[in-house]
């Protein structure tokens, strides 16, 4: 089929998308702003143990230990950081599958949130290998290990990928001018969808199910064999929170970017998306009201692992989900951003709790990390938000879509 | 509760799997094989501490030969150095010693954690580490109940250090070098030599053993068997431990995974249906 619409040669036309590209990548406007000023010392920094760690080996860089074989890396960046890209599955689920319409000005900042908090996790996972060089090995060839909640996981981690990639193209499209390619792309969008959410709840239950095995070195009161699916349930929220404080933080930033009407649409967003997190976080709660009951473990209780946990589960799931609750009664959006960090914070303390706090806590030698891990798990982050910068100033992520793309 | 829900898990896990036919995720090491699978009964009541196995273990693997001696009361652990180590226990019945090692179980919970099947239960029975296939990812270590394997976190392209019963000894019909060295107290042999030659001390001289073969029911049954004049949790075994297999533990997980894969996207269809012809409706209503 031939577009009429497009007389210009391919070769031209590609020319011309290349110099555009070119003149894309270059910074736009001001370069001295707090923001570079602290991010870039820490980015090099980061960068240059990076190097490290791939001339001396992990231990020159991590702290891990025989019993604590996964750090930082893996319990922060990896474990953590895919909760809280859960707002992307979570979100194409209400807009295309359910069709909640009102959602869609924030679907694209939140699928492309996701994308890039994948790529970078899938960073930080080649960085904590030991053998990088043998990471096709499950994907392509001989090796695979079927019978490996990690096999999956990875599959799992690499389709979605694919998949939010996919989901997210339009806005490439758009950006690039591409019609034809535009249409193409829009129309796999829901195939895409639906297949993300798939692997979404599989990925997100898998990396509780990773820990699954590790039943007597996890502590008793956050090892069950209901991990998954606790997993899954608060990824909900976790992503969610994300997409309000991710929202409010743009909204500032990229300021320039928001009509008055998206504005007032996204503090109706805000207020609507308080009230999922209070219910996810209630069925999150009650379950691990049921599964402490179910392990019996009261004694457990009054020991200092006791403590933290009791904080952990009413200091950062209880207390923010009353303030969900109470948020969306009185839509008060300040204090649903104040309940989206703490149950942000929340989660943060579950995933290293389950990963690495609680992992071993009977070891002789305890796991900290090295203030090198720590430069370079932020530096990772920091990264990522650079190229979230980049493209939202670029490409129509925020704002409206080129009146040409309305209607696909 | 939790078996309820393991059976349903089962359940759709069938249905999902007969669907799509997958079946290849089944644990390694089936049934009929692993009564054949060798292993290798150590005898504590037996054992004097000569650390002759360490050393003679080090030597053939190209390890540094350790030099510290065994004391009671202090815990020497296996390295990314070293491959097995005896320790000295002060007991009910006095000094007693014990060898540790990789206990080569029969479902092992580091080769079923192993994506890229690096870590492999081989037919002859001993669990052994590919080089050319791991990638260093490390949860095998996560997932070995007895934590076992070690990492060379030193090095730029490590190794998984552990113990892998002298594989390649062992198939060309050697003994471990372990079991060469030592005189009485390692006795190597098919599973089932050895638990009846287990049987057979116990009885004998019941005077010297309880009545128990440790490694005959933990973790599913290993490869390794213990002997010992004292019950094994004085000796630092991790009582902890469960009887079953610990890939059984994710087993309804994984077993989840193809159905999930057929009724998910199933019921998003049929949602995203539903929704589309109530708009439709709702649009010509309007
Ligand atoms: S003891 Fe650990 S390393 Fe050895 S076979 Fe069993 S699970 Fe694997
Ligand atoms: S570290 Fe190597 S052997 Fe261990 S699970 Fe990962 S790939 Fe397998």
């Amino acid at each position: 089929m031939t577009s009429p619409a497009y007389p210009v040669t391919n070769e031209k036309q590609n020319q011309s998308i290349w110099k555009f590209i070119f003149s894309e990548l270059k910074p736009r406007g001001k370069w001295l702003t707090p923001f570079n000023v602290i991010s870039i010392p820490i980015i090099l920094a980061g960068l240059v143990l990076m190097v490290i760690r791939f001339t001396h080996g992990l231990g020159a860089v991590s702290n891990v230990t025989q019993e604590v074989p996964w750090g930082l890396w893996k319990g922060f960046n990896v474990v953590t950081g895919v909760a809280f890209a859960g707002g992307a599955y979570v979100l194409t689920f209400i807009v295309y599958i359910l069709k909640v319409e009102k959602y869609h000005s924030i679907i694209r900042v939140t699928v492309l949130n996701g994308f890039l908090a994948y790529l970078f996790y899938a960073g930080a996972l080649v960085l904590d290998l030991g053998k990088p060089w043998n990471i096709f090995n499950p994907l392509i060839g001989n090796s695979f290990g079927a019978s490996s909640v990690l096999f999956l996981v990875a599959w799992h981690f690499v389709l979605y990928i694919f998949a939010q990639l996919i989901e997210f193209s339009p806005a490439i499209a758009e950006w690039l001018g591409t019609r034809r390619a535009h249409k193409i792309l829009s129309g796999l969008t829901l195939g895409a969808v639906i297949f993300g959410i798939t692997l979404s709840t599989l990925h997100q239950s898998g990396l509780g199910a990773l820990f699954l095995m590790a039943k007597e070195k996890i502590h008793p009161l956050w090892y069950s064999e209901f991990i998954p699916l606790l997993f899954l349930i608060s990824s909900v929220f976790a992503g969610l929170s994300m997409v309000i404080l991710e929202g409010s933080i743009s909204q500032k930033v990229f300021s320039n970017q928001l009509t008055d009407k998206n504005r007032q649409e996204r503090k109706n967003i805000v207020h609507s998306l308080s009230k999922i997190c209070a219910f996810g976080m209630f069925a999150y709660f009650f379950m691990h009201i049921l599964v402490f009951v179910h392990g019996q473990h009261y004694d457990l209780l009054t020991t200092p692992m006791g403590y933290w946990y009791l904080l952990e589960m009413i200091g950062f799931v209880l207390v923010p989900m009353i303030l969900y609750f109470y948020s969306y009664r009185n839509t008060n959006i300040l204090l649903t951003k104040i309940a989206a960090v703490i149950t942000i914070l929340g989660i943060i303390l579950n995933r290293l709790n389950v990963s690495i706090i609680a992992f071993r806590w009977d070891a002789a030698t305890h796991y900290v990390p090295s203030w090198m891990e720590i430069v370079v798990s932020i530096s990772i982050i920091l990264i990522q938000i650079w190229i979230f910068r980049w493209v939202i100033n670029r490409m129509p992520v925020l704002g409206n879509s080129p009146s040409w793309a309305k209607h696909n | 509760m939790s078996i309820n829900r393991r059976k349903f898990f089962k359940a759709i896990g069938v249905t999902g799997m007969t669907v799509i036919g997958f079946t290849s995720s089944a644990s390694p090491g089936s049934k009929d094989e692993d009564t054949e699978f060798h292993g290798v009964l150590y005898d504590s009541s037996i054992c004097i501490g000569c650390q002759a196995c360490e050393k003679a273990c080090a030597k053939a693997h190209d390890l540094p030969v350790p030099e510290d001696e065994l004391q009671a009361g202090v815990l020497r652990k296996t390295s990314e150095v070293q491959r097995c180590v005896v320790n000295s226990y002060e007991t009910s019945q006095g000094e007693v010693y014990v060898r540790n090692q990789c206990m080569h179980c029969n479902e092992p919970a580091c080769a079923s954690a192993c994506l890229t099947q690096a870590m492999y239960k081989t037919k002859e029975g001993p669990v052994i580490w590919r080089e050319d296939k791991c990638m260093g990812c490390r949860y095998c270590m996560i997932s070995c109940p007895f934590d076992v394997p070690k990492f060379d976190y030193n090095s730029i392209n490590p190794k998984i250090q552990k113990c892998d019963m002298c594989y390649d000894r062992i198939v060309q019909g050697e003994k471990p070098v372990c079991v060469e060295t030592c005189g009485d107290a390692l006795f190597f042999g098919t599973r089932r030599e050895l638990i009846a030659e287990a049987r057979k001390r116990i009885a004998e001289w019941p005077e010297m053993y309880v009545d128990k073969i440790y490694g005959e029911a933990v973790a599913g049954g290993t490869g390794y068997l213990y002997l010992a004049p004292v019950p094994h949790t004085e000796l630092g075994f991790n009582k902890q431990l469960q009887n079953s297999s610990y890939p059984s533990l994710t087993k309804s997980f994984l077993y989840s995974v193809p159905s999930v894969f057929v009724l998910v996207p199933t019921l998003l269809l049929g949602i995203h249906e539903a929704t589309k012809s109530k708009q439709n409706k709702n649009e010509n209503h309007d």
